[in-house]
């Protein structure tokens, strides 16, 4: 592998199940030190095309190359190169905290003393030393997910998937987590990251592509999408429940673009307040007026008339 | 030059397997020296030994002896020995290829992470089977102690039975390990253990097989268990002729048949 | 049977339609091998040497009977009961019905004494097939081997509420049921052991059944005298229900 070839290269990728297409001819390439975002709502294609890059589910059809070497046929030396946090914590109940992360480094074919000092370094980097030698069942939500994440560093991979790594957590929990994530790429670590939410996305991912249907829909930097599909901001607008049909005819013309959604009416406008005023002008009184900056929500709601999270 | 080579590469790659396959076994160790699983443990060893008190002492009371092929006679406490031996043996390797192997697949999701490391499914269910034969192993020892303490075998016969023991293990891990892929729900494994009592009860462990009428004999002597009782058996009581490399053979067949089934079917079932 | 009882009892058959086949093996095929394997073929070696006064067929007969209704009643309550707080957590929907604890103990209680009435019918008729049963009072076997379960059951109840892991349940059946099974009668006379496992084979409620279920099909008389062997298993469901109510109460109410 020469230098600057991409980490993961993934050409027409398709995922199959039966009639079902997952992922439908998706082109990706991953650098070294990125962090790399699939955004997306449930069943995209996102944890197909994850687990695909895991080398634990063959492609259907395209071609993958990941750290140079091709999946099906090096899968387990691939794999030795990964580190891989699920959806679904999938911790082993019946060990300590610590036993969850040797037992784990020993599929990796580490000596054991190795593993001990780097299981200890790694409880101290997801802050979890203290609880050690608990077991792993009573720990909160983001306890888990963070010895989760331990657990897929164990290798010192050169590249971390992480499959939704925040879906489920409170949002102390989950800033807990982003900090821990920010300070990995810091270190240089590329990550992958699959999300619903804008708000991850737009935090963690230095680049990330947009899917639907198995598609890719749109690709490239948080604010370079933002700038390319949407305005710099939005004003939302709610009518108690007035029927939006009618307000929206006295809208037209008012910001660059409108979007009606069931329960509110976002009008695109590079300068929210002058369009909030406007709004004022055309004599409509909204129950509530929001102004705020456009994010990767609006990006997808404009590339594919839907919202993220339904 | 070129055969060191690919011998080399080739050893290599059986040293990690092995070595992931041991990760597994590993797992299970590690999670068995936590307090509630030891008790479980225990259990295990404890069964054999009081069928052998009920059925072997206590009903041997009313049943005498036996008389064995070569002539020699038995008390029928030493006949049941050694049955139990290799029911153990059985029932360790089953019940941790099949039950244990779905409970952890399907409820403890435990695998979800393993497939993700270098360990290959296969490795997986090498590593489940390797630590059934350790903790049968260990069973069998205890029990051949006992079985020399109470005069029912000497020790060197106990010495060369203890492999016997790991390869009915071995052959009935395989099988376990086949049924362990075919699994829909828990209701299948009322099916394994109406077959594993069957196997028990008439695979020549209480009554010699000569008792039997034509075709339920030749049914029974098709079954695993059978050969591994009558392995056994030759070996604890030392009269065995060389029809004992017959049951040898067909237990090392039995091995090598699931074995190879269950390599190609536990990697379709848990990549997908 | 109260209403709300009967109610919780119905939830029970209900998802038992969806299940029984498999429970035809282990509750009914499993003795019925036990039974030809140690009656049939053991016994022709005991038969030959003519130590019992019976067919040794038939002198293990009720006694797999009695310990059918023991197993199936621990079958019943364990895995199922721990599923029920802690796997399908159904106790806890029932919870907030209007059903009490003591209605959702009692109802499943209830559907376990039918399952182990049925498969002791079904071992019943087994044994009428191979003439086991020596006379008329062979009827009253069947009553007997579900007092066995319901000496034992509610106990079992108990157990799967307040233990913390499944794994315990091997302890159970390896330590309290497999012995039981074993040394309580059924296979060999209790007089042969030596005293101390003699005294807890009468401890055992399971000696008491087989003694009744004996005599019922060979019409013979029980060591103790009818009424001592009926009042123990009654003692034992009783005070079992007892100590279940207490616990379901305290793991159902917050």
């Amino acid at each position: 592998m020469s230098e600057g070839e991409p980490l993961i290269e993934a050409r027409r990728l398709v995922k199959r199940f039966g009639d079902f297409v997952a992922v439908d001819g998706i082109d990706v390439a991953v650098r070294a030190g990125e962090v790399f975002g699939f955004l997306g709502p449930n069943g995209a294609g996102k944890s197909s095309a994850m687990r695909m890059i895991g080398c634990i589910s063959p492609p259907s059809g395209g071609s993958l190359r990941i750290l140079g070497l091709d999946p099906v046929a090096d899968g387990p030396a691939i794999r030795a190169r990964l580190g891989v946090c699920p959806q679904r914590d999938s911790l082993d109940d019946d060990l300590t905290v610590i036993e969850n992360l040797t037992v784990y480094a020993r599929y990796f074919g580490l000596p054991r003393k190795i593993v001990r000092q780097r299981a200890a370094e790694l409880l101290e980097f997801v802050r979890l030393s203290e609880r050690a030698l608990d077991r792993v069942e009573p720990l909160s939500g983001g306890m888990k997910r963070r010895l989760t994440i331990a657990r897929a560093l164990v290798n010192e991979p050169d590249i971390v998937l992480l499959d939704e790594p925040t879906t489920g957590l409170d949002p102390q929990a989950r800033h807990l987590v982003w900090e821990r994530l920010f300070r990995l790429k810091q270190r240089g670590v590329t990550q992958v990251i699959t999300t619903h939410y804008m708000d991850e996305a737009e935090q963690l991912c230095d680049r990330l592509v947009v899917m639907d249907h198995g598609r890719i829909v749109a690709e490239g930097a948080p604010r370079d999408l933002i700038e390319r599909f949407s305005t710099r901001e939005v004003v939302e607008l709610r009518f108690g429940d007035s029927p939006l049909e009618s307000v929206i005819a006295k809208l037209d013309g008012v910001g660059q673009r409108l979007e009606r959604l069931p329960d509110r009416i976002l009008v695109y406008a590079e300068d929210g307040d002058t369009a909030a005023a406007e709004v004022q002008r055309r004599r409509l009184v909204p129950t509530s007026v929001l102004v705020r900056r456009s994010s990767l929500e609006d990006v997808f709601l404009h590339l594919t008339g839907r919202t993220l999270v339904d | 030059m070129l055969t060191t080579l690919v011998l080399s590469r080739v050893a290599a790659s059986a040293a990690a397997r092995g070595q992931r396959s041991t990760a597994v076994a590993w797992r299970n160790v590690t999670a068995a020296r936590h307090s509630a699983y030891w008790w479980v443990l225990v259990s295990g060893f404890v069964e054999p030994l009081l069928y052998l008190l009920s059925i072997g002492v206590g009903v041997g009371a009313l049943v005498g002896g036996f008389t064995l092929a070569d002539g020699t006679r038995v008390s029928y406490a030493a006949y049941v020995a050694p049955a139990m031996i290799a029911a153990s043996a059985m029932n360790g390797a089953v019940a941790e290829t099949t039950m244990n192997f779905f409970g952890k697949m399907k409820y403890m999701r435990l695998y979800d992470s393993v497939i993700a490391t270098p360990v290959a499914p296969f490795e997986i269910a090498l590593g489940e089977l390797l630590w059934a034969l350790l903790r049968g192993a260990m069973y069998s020892v205890a029990f051949l102690v006992i079985m020399t303490a109470a005069g029912l075998t000497t020790p060197l016969r106990a010495l060369a039975t203890l492999p016997a023991t790991v390869l009915v293990g071995l052959a009935f891990g395989g099988i376990g390990m086949v049924l362990g892929t075919l699994m829909r729900s828990w209701q299948d494994f009322d099916y394994i253990a109406v077959g594993q009592v069957a196997m028990f009860l008439f695979s020549g462990t209480f009554a010699p097989a000569e008792g039997y009428s034509l075709v339920p004999r030749i049914i029974l002597e098709l079954t695993p268990l059978y050969h591994g009782v009558a392995l056994i058996r030759g070996l604890t009581t030392w009269s065995f002729d060389w029809s004992i490399l017959g049951h040898v053979g067909y237990l090392v067949g039995v091995a090598w048949l699931g074995l190879s089934i269950a390599a190609r079917r536990t990697g379709r079932m848990l990549c997908p | 049977m109260t209403r709300p009882t009967a109610m919780a009892l119905e939830y029970f058959l209900v998802s038992y339609r969806r299940t029984w086949r498999g429970t035809i093996f282990s509750a009914f095929v499993t003795p019925v091998l036990f039974l030809l394997a140690m009656g049939k073929t053991v016994g022709t070696y005991i038969d030959a040497r003519g130590g019992l006064e019976v067919a040794y067929l038939d002198y293990i007969a009720p006694g797999v009977l009695a310990s059918t209704g023991l197993q199936i009643g621990i079958f019943e309550g364990s895995f199922a009961v721990y599923s029920a707080f802690h796997w399908s957590r159904c106790y806890h929907a029932m919870r907030v019905s209007p059903l009490s604890p003591s209605n959702i103990l009692g109802g499943h209680l209830s559907y376990a004494m039918l399952r182990v009435a049925l498969s002791a019918t079904g071992f019943v008729l087994v044994m009428t097939a191979f003439g086991s049963i020596h006379s008329a009072t062979g009827v009253l076997a069947l009553p007997v081997a579900v007092g066995v379960g319901a000496s034992v059951t509610p106990l079992v109840f108990a157990y799967s509420a307040v233990i913390s892991t499944e794994g315990l349940f091997a302890v159970l059946f390896r330590f309290v049921m497999v012995p039981m099974s074993l040394f309580a009668g059924v296979f060999f006379p209790v007089d042969a052991m030596p005293a101390p496992a003699r005294v807890l084979a009468y401890l055992s409620p399971l000696w008491h059944g087989v003694e009744l279920c004996r005599a019922a099909t060979l019409a013979t008389s029980t060591a103790w005298g009818v009424p001592v062997h009926a009042g123990y298993l009654l003692l034992w469901s009783v005070a079992g229900f007892l100590i279940a109510r207490r616990v379901f109460v305290r793991k159902l109410t917050d």
